[in-house]
């Protein structure tokens, strides 16, 4: 890490000692201290070096040959049928659990306060992988269940949690999910809330949406669905009018990438359109610094959502996050539910082609001209993904959406893992791969994980692997060059700003994947003398 | 009025927004040191009020994030549903030195990715054959530890009598860690349940299971280095200044330990122990059973690092006594020119902490090193204990939080406005967006180490940094002033 005083300090200063560089041993009578050396440099200095070396004696461990043996066993065909034998184990799987997904989702309503039932680890662990990946505040409460509440069920907890959460953070909603615990003891939270109301501990009028999520059915998806639901049938109740109020709802699912809700709206507002997103977090996970914390960011309106029931339709982005909600809008309020994939080229075209029908309004120009520049850059640049081969691996809609604007460009998915699959998902993409020339050498492998991934890449090599920070993993032990695109990113800044959807988003997901490309070309040809001749300065 | 009656007063105001049952409980949890008092005037190690927000996570997060997650060469199983494991998964930055995935397992999830129906038919079956299927896939694993989430304690699993079978089966450890959310009202029960099962499945096993080194003798200075997490390499340097002085240690428990150091521990004289709060339990159990002593040590800033290493000197002869001194002069002149670059410009900042394990009171002097004052502090999981050794630390007049909520924390801050906030990633951009530089103090922020000389400073070019950011002062548009 560079020091940013050393930055302004002169550069012919006199010191008794050495400055710069790694220095092994204390130094003596230095005036200015100079390098200050982190984990990363520290530690592969000799001493330390030599510190590893010696405490090894202590490990107990297998000797350098047998892991080289072993590790190189991991490689293997055999390695790699024994790992698709196994039926109990899961290890490094590509999926979280439902609460995630119902607080992301409720974060985006206006005044709406995170709620969870049960045990109060859980609430800590959403909170930090929330805030990790986008590094900004998560607020969210626990009902802080312990071993009496096992005993005598979570009602007092709740009852407490609720009055309590109320006046200190006066929220306008509270979205209650539950953790395995409040789960597994039965804790009926209908009766939980309607008591807590009776007796005064919070209004009347508060809505309080409910959604069982217990870790132990489908994944965050599952979560944010349930939660997605209970929200909107919470606030729906007795809105529904005669006629329908001319706008149109939107949902994108369990989409990392706020720029994405920012960038629908923008396209709608150059189509004129009128519309509510259903859930709007993108100021939940990206509010301005202006000095003051502001506690609530959701930028859905509760008033909107309540009137959503009487949209003239909505538009969801994400059809395997959002099944049970979709049928409810389709059900309950006998409203027209649209699935799209506005992702890539084609699937851009396909929605804003089917957006311009429903609603009479023509293309805008300034879309029509995005259009073309994004095939412009696809353009130019195709020459270096062509054929390439693909390992990569996320949620369902995720990877369909992926692999939709891989084939698009004439790059060639191999291994698709998708550890939260379902049937449907895995039929529909078989299908899109099936009909493409790129989509023929395609595996999808629904339920492994990521270690499964890892015999794959070993046993039938790609060129890149595309996914969250945990493929870097993969990327260590294989080789292969990662794109981060996926949840959670925690180990690089700032891509979540960033939006994937439309002709603007083709063009950064593209962007993030052939510089990537370009990158590990120019690390393997950086070799003086040696490799770089092809460190090409026009790529 | 004196800051004793200022720092009430903030109390009283602050607590006012609770309605009156929570009010009552969390008033127990707010204090201000006072002048010879001997401890902190706060009760603690009590069940977290519901809906205030508190940081605190679980029993499993203590056991398994903590304590036995660390130990490099075993696998630890997250027995339950996915989420648990998977949100802790490669959270803590416990560096270790082993190729994952062979012969170390640290950076990895392994769940059994419980379903409805384990819950219903129960998950000792499926226990058992993912021990099986672990062996298969992972043969230098030295033994695996079974975590247990919320679930397995309710549905009446007995991952007790499959760790038996298993471990007879494998002649490897399997050791059951009943380490369920639910219990208890924190961590810190998580560490307490972990440390006893090494009591209870490890060490009474110990002679079986050690690989001694060849040649191998025990020595006079045999040490062992307890509770250091090697959060970004910390027990590295901490190592390096026990065997500078002459002393050999056996054992790395947890950070960057492997299963055989665990058991290596017996054979030391002395146990040095970074983390109190997380790992006494065991101290005090090899102490009744071995004779082992242990002692207290704090390795942040150089005036306790010079401290310590003076008291574990004292323990042993004269000639690791004048190794220590001669350690201590040998970093004086690096330690001069790191203050006499950043003192200047830290001179005076206050800060608020709120923290885990001990680094609520072990990095104060470190800040007063620098000119530093810590005007706050709290934890998240301390005890009584942990309070009466914070009362030696701490000035008169600083406010001390315990299990502080969300709101409380925010109103302390806008009141008193310190110049650094030093606490963990939920708060970190809370206090940010109010313009409030801020250090996580359980990742390092990702930097680290921050213990022994070297870590230092890099503790010190970090608080710098942190504080004299130039982006602070980008945050009022110029337009709004």
């Amino acid at each position: 890490m560079t020091d940013n005083l050393d930055k302004n300090r002169p550069t012919n200063e006199a010191t008794d000692g050495p400055v710069n560089g790694a220095t092994d041993g204390p130094v003596n009578g230095a005036a200015d201290p100079g390098k200050i050396q982190d984990h990363f440099d520290l530690f592969t200095t000799d001493r330390y070096q030599e510190l590893f070396a010696n405490k090894r004696q202590y490990e107990g461990a297998h000797t350098a040959e047998k892991v080289a043996e072993v590790a190189e066993w991991t490689k293997s065909w055999e390695y790699r049928e024994k790992n698709f034998e196994r039926q109990s184990l899961t290890v490094n799987p590509a999926k979280a659990c439902q609460p995630l997904g119902a607080l992301f989702v409720a974060s985006g309503f206006e005044g709406t306060l995170p709620y969870s039932h049960g045990s109060q680890g859980c609430v800590a662990y959403f909170r930090t992988h929330l805030t990790r990946n986008y590094k900004e505040p998560f607020q969210a409460v626990s009902s802080s269940m312990t071993e009496d509440a096992a005993v005598f069920g979570g009602l007092a907890n709740m009852k407490l949690g609720l009055e309590n959460a109320y006046e200190l953070y006066k929220p306008k909603m509270i979205a209650l999910c539950t953790t395995c615990m409040a789960e597994v003891i039965g804790d009926d939270l209908g009766a939980f809330v309607t008591t807590s109301k009776q007796e005064g501990h919070i209004p009347e009028t508060l809505p309080v949406p409910y959604a069982h999520t217990p870790s132990f059915v489908g994944s965050h998806i599952t979560g944010y669905d349930n939660m997605l639901k209970s929200i909107l049938s919470t606030l729906t109740k007795d809105k529904k009018a005669e006629n329908t109020n001319g706008k149109f709802n939107f949902n994108l699912g369990f989409d990392p990438y706020i720029g994405n809700i920012r960038e629908l709206k923008r396209i709608l507002g150059l189509f004129g359109i009128d519309y509510t997103i259903l859930s709007d977090n993108s100021d939940t996970f990206d509010s301005p610094n202006t000095g003051e914390f502001k506690m609530y960011n959701g930028l859905t309106t509760l008033e909107d959502t309540a009137n959503s029931i009487n949209a003239e339709g909505t538009f969801f982005f994400q059809k395997y996050t959002t099944p049970k909600t979709q049928d409810y809008i389709a059900k309950d309020w006998e409203q027209k539910t649209y699935n799209f994939r506005p992702f890539g080229i084609k699937g851009t075209d396909e929605f804003l082609m089917n957006l311009s029908a429903l609603t009479g309004k023509p293309i805008p120009l300034v879309l029509q001209q995005e259009r073309g520049r994004a095939v412009d850059a696809l353009t130019d640049s195709q020459a270096w993904i062509h054929g390439k081969r693909i390992a990569l691996y996320g949620d369902p809609d995720h990877v369909f959406n992926l692999t939709q604007f891989l084939l698009e460009m004439g790059a060639e998915p191999v291994h698709i893992v998708v550890t939260n699959s379902n049937p449907d998902f895995e039929s529909e993409i078989r299908e899109l791969l099936t009909n493409s020339p790129y989509g023929q050498e395609a595996t999808v492998w629904g339920k492994k994980d990521l270690w499964h991934l890892r015999s794959l890449m070993f046993t039938e090599p790609v060129d890149l692997l595309i996914g969250n920070s945990y493929g870097k993993y993969l990327w260590r032990d294989t080789g292969t060059p990662l794109v981060r695109i996926g949840y959670p990113i925690f180990d690089r800044h700032h891509m979540h700003r960033y939006a994937t959807l439309g002709y603007q988003g083709a063009i950064n997901q593209f962007n993030w994947i052939i510089n990537t490309i370009l990158d590990e070309l120019d690390r393997n040809t950086i070799v003086p003398a040696k490799t770089d001749i092809s460190f090409d300065l026009i790529r | 009025m004196t800051t004793v009656e200022d720092r009430k007063d903030l109390i009283s105001e602050v607590l006012e927004a609770y309605p009156a049952k929570g009010k009552k409980r969390r008033s127990k949890h707010l204090g201000v040191k006072e002048e010879a008092a001997s401890d902190c005037g706060v009760k603690s190690n009590k069940k977290s009020v519901p809906g205030v927000m508190t940081t605190r996570g679980c029993a499993y997060a203590g056991a398994k994030g903590v304590v036995w997650g660390p130990v490099k060469d075993m696998i630890h199983l997250s027995h339950g549903p996915v989420g648990c494991g998977y949100y802790s998964w490669s959270g803590r930055r416990n560096y270790y030195v082993g190729t994952t995935g062979v012969d170390t397992f640290g950076t990895m999830q392994f769940t059994s990715d419980f379903q409805e129906r384990d819950i219903v038919f129960g998950g000792d079956k499926k226990l058992a054959k993912i021990i099986d299927e672990l062996e298969t896939l992972f043969p230098l694993s030295q033994g695996t530890t079974i975590e247990s989430e919320c679930p397995v304690g309710l549905i009446g699993d007995d991952i007790e009598a499959v760790a038996k079978l298993k471990a007879k089966e494998t002649g490897k450890p399997v050791v059951p860690v009943r380490c369920e959310g639910f219990r208890g009202v924190s961590q810190s029960l998580g560490h307490h349940i972990a440390n006893d099962t090494v009591r209870d499945w490890v060490l009474p096993k110990a002679d079986d299971y050690r690989k001694l080194p060849e040649g191998f003798e025990p020595g006079p200075y045999d040490v062992n280095i307890v509770g250091d997490y090697n959060i970004g390499g910390d027990a590295w340097p901490s190592r390096k200044l026990m065997e500078d002085m002459g002393l050999r240690v056996l054992s790395q428990f947890s950070g960057d330990g492997s299963f055989n150091e665990v058991v290596m521990a017996p054979l030391s004289k002395l146990n040095l122990i970074h983390c109190y709060r997380s790992m006494n339990y065991i101290c005090r159990f090899m102490e009744e059973k071995y004779g082992i002593g242990w002692l207290e040590y704090n390795f942040f800033g150089p005036s306790e690092i010079a401290k310590s290493l003076r008291k574990i000197a004292a323990q042993f002869d004269e000639t690791i006594q004048a190794k220590a001194e001669e350690v201590i002069a040998a970093n004086q002149a690096r330690m001069d020119s790191i203050i006499a670059k950043y003192r200047p410009r830290l001179e005076g900042k206050t800060v608020m902490m709120m923290v885990g394990g001990l680094r609520p009171r072990h990095v104060i002097p470190a800040f007063r090193d620098l000119g530093m004052k810590v005007i706050g502090t709290g934890y998240e999981f301390g005890h009584a204990d942990d309070y009466k050794r914070t009362a030696d630390y701490v000035d008169n007049g600083t406010l001390i939080y315990d299990d502080v909520s969300g709101y409380e924390f925010e109103e302390f801050a806008k009141q008193l406005n310190p110049d650094l906030i030093a606490a963990g990633i939920k708060e970190k951009y809370v206090f940010q967006k109010m313009a409030l530089p801020f250090r996580q103090m359980h990742s390092w922020d990702y930097s680290g180490p921050y213990h022994g000389y070297e870590g230092f400073e890099v503790f010190a070019r970090d608080m710098d940094l942190a504080i004299n950011n130039p982006t602070w002062s980008l945050i009022k548009a110029p337009w709004t002033e």
